[in-house]
């Protein structure tokens, strides 16, 4: 079914009884040209352009919970381009121009809204950095623009200037473009879109063994609803990827780290942008709910708990109290925790594999919800064409090895 | 926030007395002229990341300063053992299955 006013105003009238599910249910079938392993943002995306752009219809996304439920549905949404290194710069704004017209190409109301984010510079160092990434990405042709703290409240009134707080606020960097977008929308539109092009997603279906052959070639998955063969396999697991790519006996540069957000009470509208700091890990933006939704930074330790620890928040609130004020008597009304694949250059990996036929898509870390249409648009071409998209050529995972290495990680060490 | 016993001290502390550093037992290679670039980026790079039982540096940054290693269940957080670096890792923490019964500290 398309959406579209008529067809609100038809269902409108006729008591909602009519709408359809938007996508099947379907039983695995013993054999897929593709199994993508994951049905995050990333995975269902890398889904519907297989099907969409390269004619690859006979995919099954496998899912061990339900589709979204990971660090799609978890993430505090920024989307933003304004990185450091010429490949990042690529990478995130080819996915920023996706965006822009996501809602249209999937028909389906992603709620994307570039309200503007804003990276609070808080000290000598953080004013020298934030200019050089204004200066690259002007150089790239991305928008970002430096405010003074004046402009910055201008900008976004409920923020306080003034000069005698623990960290002072002592200029910003704008991206206009940057904004914010509905994550299960996100999930959801890319799950419709690909299952009406003939990709079965099937969840609550984990996968526990990958399957090869002789020569060392995937042939197929195990799962915990029975074995399904493909030759070619994507593993799109986030916070998972080193367990899954451990059964095909590679070791990851990757590490996995629990990292949390917060919503409050919803409110009036109070801010109108995104405003994000670095320095002392807090990132602010209100829904349209009013809820403001908050994130913090990761804990210390590696672990696989989907939930961090209460002094992650509170260091977090109290920043937040800081810089708005105004918000110091909201109440919170929930946190919760995703786990996040970390790589030691703070910048993803999408490729082959030294197994033929694995690919893997992981590492974005804690910033990898503003790349959900472009990583997914390069990985199925990667996947489709058995060779990297020129945009992922640079995210090898021999980059370890090599030594190029994109390094993010003096960007933005904690959440994005 | 966990609770973590300090070898050295004795004592359980509460976490923010720490400094995670990594995991543990890591052998740098050598001699460096003869070791090649696989072996680097495994030594730099690679880790387990295990989801079960992971063995792993921290220091007593807020206390006695000195470095130890723990073995802790990455699925329920809660700590097997710690012990002072440069002792083995105890053998029957071996990589086994994460323990769901325990609880959570
Ligand atoms: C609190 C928080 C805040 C964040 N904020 C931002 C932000 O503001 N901006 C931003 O850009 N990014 C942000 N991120 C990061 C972002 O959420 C992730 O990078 C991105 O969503 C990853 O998408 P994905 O589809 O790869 O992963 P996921 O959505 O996690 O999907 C992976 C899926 O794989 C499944 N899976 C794992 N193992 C198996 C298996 N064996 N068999 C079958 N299925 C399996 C999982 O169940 C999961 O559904 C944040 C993350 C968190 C946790
Ligand atoms: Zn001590």
């Amino acid at each position: 079914m398309k959406f579209s006013l008529f067809s609100l105003l038809h269902q409108g009238l006729t008591g909602n009884q009519g709408w359809q599910p938007q996508w099947r249910d379907p039983a695995p079938k013993p054999a897929y040209d593709v199994i993508i392993i994951g049905a995050g943002g990333h995975g269902l995306a890398t889904a519907y352009y297989l099907a969409k752009e390269h004619g690859i219809r006979n995919v099954a996304v496998l899912e061990k919970g339900w589709l979204g439920g990971g660090n799609t549905g978890r993430n505090t949404t920024i989307i933003r381009s304004n990185y450091l290194w010429e490949e990042s710069e690529a990478l995130y704004e080819h996915s920023v121009k996706l965006w822009e017209t996501l809602s249209h190409e999937l028909n389906y109301n992603v709620m994307y809204s570039p309200r503007g984010v804003m990276m609070l510079a808080h000290s000598v160092h953080d004013v020298q950095v934030t200019k050089r990434h204004i200066h690259a990405n002007r150089l790239a042709g991305i928008d970002n623009e430096w405010l003074t703290p004046e402009q910055a409240q201008e900008f976004c009134p409920i923020l306080n200037i003034s000069r005698d707080i623990r960290y002072p606020i002592l200029g910003a960097a704008l991206q206009r473009r940057g904004g914010v977008a509905r994550h299960d929308a996100v999930a959801w539109g890319y799950a419709r879109g690909a299952d009406k092009l003939g990709v079965d997603i099937i969840q609550n279906c984990e996968v526990t063994a990958i399957r090869r052959d002789a020569s060392g070639c995937v042939t197929g998955v195990e799962t915990t609803r029975g074995p399904i063969s493909a030759r070619r396999i994507g593993v799109v697991a986030a916070g998972h990827t080193s367990v899954v790519m451990g059964m095909a006996g590679i070791r990851m540069p990757l590490e996995s780290f629990p990292l949390q957000a917060l919503v409050s009470e919803p409110v009036k509208p109070l801010m109108p942008c995104v405003v994000m700091s670095n320095t002392i890990h807090a990132y602010m933006s209100q829904s349209d709910k009013g809820e403001l939704v908050i994130g913090a930074g990761t804990d210390q330790y590696t672990s696989y708990s989907q939930t961090g620890g209460l002094h992650i928040s509170q260091h977090t609130l109290d920043a937040i109290c800081e810089l708005f004020p105004m918000t110091r008597r909201l109440r919170m009304l929930r946190n919760w925790g995703g786990i996040v694949d970390v790589t030691p250059d703070r910048s993803p990996i999408i490729g082959r594999t030294p197994v033929p036929g694995l690919f893997v898509n992981c590492g974005w870390g804690t910033g990898g919800f503003k790349a959900t249409p472009g990583s997914g648009h390069v990985f199925a071409a990667t996947i489709a064409r058995e060779e990297p998209h020129p945009i992922a050529a640079p995210f090898t995972l021999e980059r370890f090895t090599t030594g190029r290495l994109i390094d993010e990680a003096a960007a933005a060490a904690v959440a994005h | 926030m966990l609770l973590i016993r300090c070898p050295w001290c004795g004592m359980d502390r509460p976490e923010i007395e720490f400094r995670h550093a990594g995991a543990a037992h890591i052998t740098r290679p050598g001699p460096p002229d003869r070791v090649s670039d696989e072996e680097w980026a495994a030594f730099l790079y690679l880790r387990d990341n295990p989801k079960g039982r992971v063995a792993e540096r921290w220091r007593h940054v807020h206390g006695c300063g000195r470095f130890f290693n723990a073995v802790r269940d990455t699925v329920t957080d809660v700590f097997v053992v710690t012990y002072k670096a440069g002792e083995p890792r105890p053998p029957e923490t071996g990589p086994g299955e994460s323990q769901p019964t325990e609880a959570r500290p």
